[in-house]
């Protein structure tokens, strides 16, 4: 296992959405990306949501194929500005609804904290990736946003499903699709109470 | 014990209350206090993780946006907390002292594009406006009233927990339960996390203890009980040799700040609570 976390600008891997199988089989935990394109922000009720309208069989209200979400709620847009502050919610409370988000052809997901041994199987099996972003740093996050559109579930307010267009948004690959997991292996590195 | 004589009634009015507490809520989201940019700082020398020292760099970054621009340091404006002394030589003039706070609630989160996170536990719709706030009321002498602004962040609250452990469970049973709860946050709360540590009195005393403990000045040491004060260096010695580090990404500084306070229990009972903060360890406060 290689434990060294790579964090120098030269390593910086530029990937743009949507995702491929390709893009996610080359990545691995611990690359430092930036990222560029469209993703959705959706949270806990526009998870909740999503996930009972595919056990429905009805329509998704956005294309996941090839999707990245980002776990995430904007602070409300300032006169002047394309977004308020953003950055990612913590991740485990959407574990339950993303197998089968990831069946549907869901590719990346960007969050904050470890994710269930589930979410991090059917990774593997659906060759995506999740990303770690920092938490607490929104302001300076918001500037990574180029635009943003509402797309849907506009009653849930800041939870409602946003389209962002990002340009170099930097991440961490915290799973891939080899099992590699960036949290896991930080704390093995870096531990040392008895 | 001596008497203290009351001082002559001062009417305050409901609006400058309403007022303050808008300004404390926007106050406290865009500027991050001094004592916790050098908590920052002294970490980012003490950081052997290249990772770790880079996302301090970019948290540090952040806040000197924030405050610039005006913007919130984290888009996860919190919970409305407030502790508030009221003096008993107060009289509240205009309107009722509870709603003048709530419409300051309501005005700072509206005008100052902080996020509102609040919703019914069951339908998950939003309330619309961040309120109910939560209101912790002393009565104390004078004819001031002391506000302490808390956003709270639902990541670290989430992470929080609070036991009832037994007499038998002494000292190692607390350090214990604080650091099984730190580790098992991970990155979740957004470390490095000030972790404020209640012991004793009832469940939500101690509860309540753990929450006012975050409210000290980072890294300044209990300086009622000694006992304290060691615990309190002892265990962010533990709690950073976890290696959770930086944003969970591993390193050095998983903490910056432990902070204890404590109060006789029931002789059945040893209540711990951990209630964990976030690195945008934000509060403000003013005496009206």
């Amino acid at each position: 296992m290689n434990d060294m976390l790579p964090a120098h600008e030269e390593n910086l891997i530029r990937v743009e959405t949507p995702l491929t199988d390709g893009v996610c089989t080359s990545l691995r935990a611990g690359d430092m990306v930036l990222l560029s394109g469209d993703i959705y922000t959706a949270r806990d009720a526009a998870h909740r949501r999503m996930y009972d309208t595919v056990r429905k069989g009805l329509p998704l209200p956005v294309d996941l194929k090839g999707a990245t979400i980002f776990y995430a709620a904007p602070a409300p847009t300032p006169v002047g500005k394309v977004i308020g502050s953003i950055g990612p919610t913590t991740s485990y409370r959407m574990d339950a609804f993303t197998p089968v988000l990831l069946e549907y052809g869901l590719k990346g997901m960007i969050g904050k904290g470890n994710r269930s041994p589930e979410v991090i199987e059917a990774i593997k099996q659906y060759r995506a990736v999740y990303f770690a972003a920092i938490g607490g740093i929104a302001a300076l996050t918001a500037r990574t946003v180029k635009k943003m559109e509402l797309v849907a579930y506009k009653e849930l307010g800041p939870e409602a499903i946003r389209k962002l267009t990002v340009s170099d948004m930097p991440l961490v690959v915290a799973n891939d699709t080899r099992g590699g997991d960036l949290y896991a292996r930080a704390q093995h590195k870096w531990r040392i109470l008895v | 014990m001596k008497e203290k004589t009351s001082l002559p009634l001062r009417r305050i009015r409901a609006e400058n209350i309403t007022k303050a507490v808008k300004k404390l809520f926007i106050d406290a989201n865009t500027r991050l206090g001094r004592d916790v940019v050098a908590a920052l700082r002294a970490g980012l020398k003490n950081e052997q993780s290249q990772l770790g020292r880079q996302v301090l760099e970019k948290i540090i970054e952040n806040a000197a946006i924030a405050s610039k621009a005006s913007m919130p340091l984290c888009q996860d404006t919190g919970l409305a907390v407030l502790f508030i002394e009221l003096g008993q030589d107060v009289r509240v003039t205009g309107g009722d002292f509870s709603r003048a706070v709530e419409e300051g609630v309501r005005q700072a989160y509206d005008d100052g594009c902080l996020r509102k996170s609040l919703c019914d536990p069951l339908t998950r719709m939003n309330t619309g406006d961040n309120t109910p706030a939560i209101m912790h009321i002393d009565i104390v002498p004078g004819n001031q009233i002391k506000i302490i602004a808390l956003p709270k962040g639902g990541g670290s609250e989430n992470m929080s927990r609070a036991v009832m452990l037994t007499p038998a469970a002494g000292m190692d049973g607390i350090r214990d339960f604080i650091l099984q709860t730190v580790e098992q946050a991970g990155a979740n709360p957004c470390p490095p996390v000030i972790v404020g540590v209640g012991i004793g009195g009832s469940l939500e005393a101690a509860c309540l203890l753990a929450k006012k403990a975050l409210l000290r000045p980072v890294g300044r040491k209990n300086k009622k009980d000694r006992r304290l004060a060691e615990m309190e260096a002892k265990l962010l010695e533990d709690i950073n040799d976890l290696g959770i580090g930086p944003a969970g990404m591993g390193g050095r500084v998983t903490a910056l700040a432990v902070h204890t306070e404590m109060m006789p229990c029931h002789i059945a009972s040893l209540p711990v609570a951990v209630n964990l903060q976030c690195h945008a360890a934000r509060h403000a406060e003013v005496v009206l």
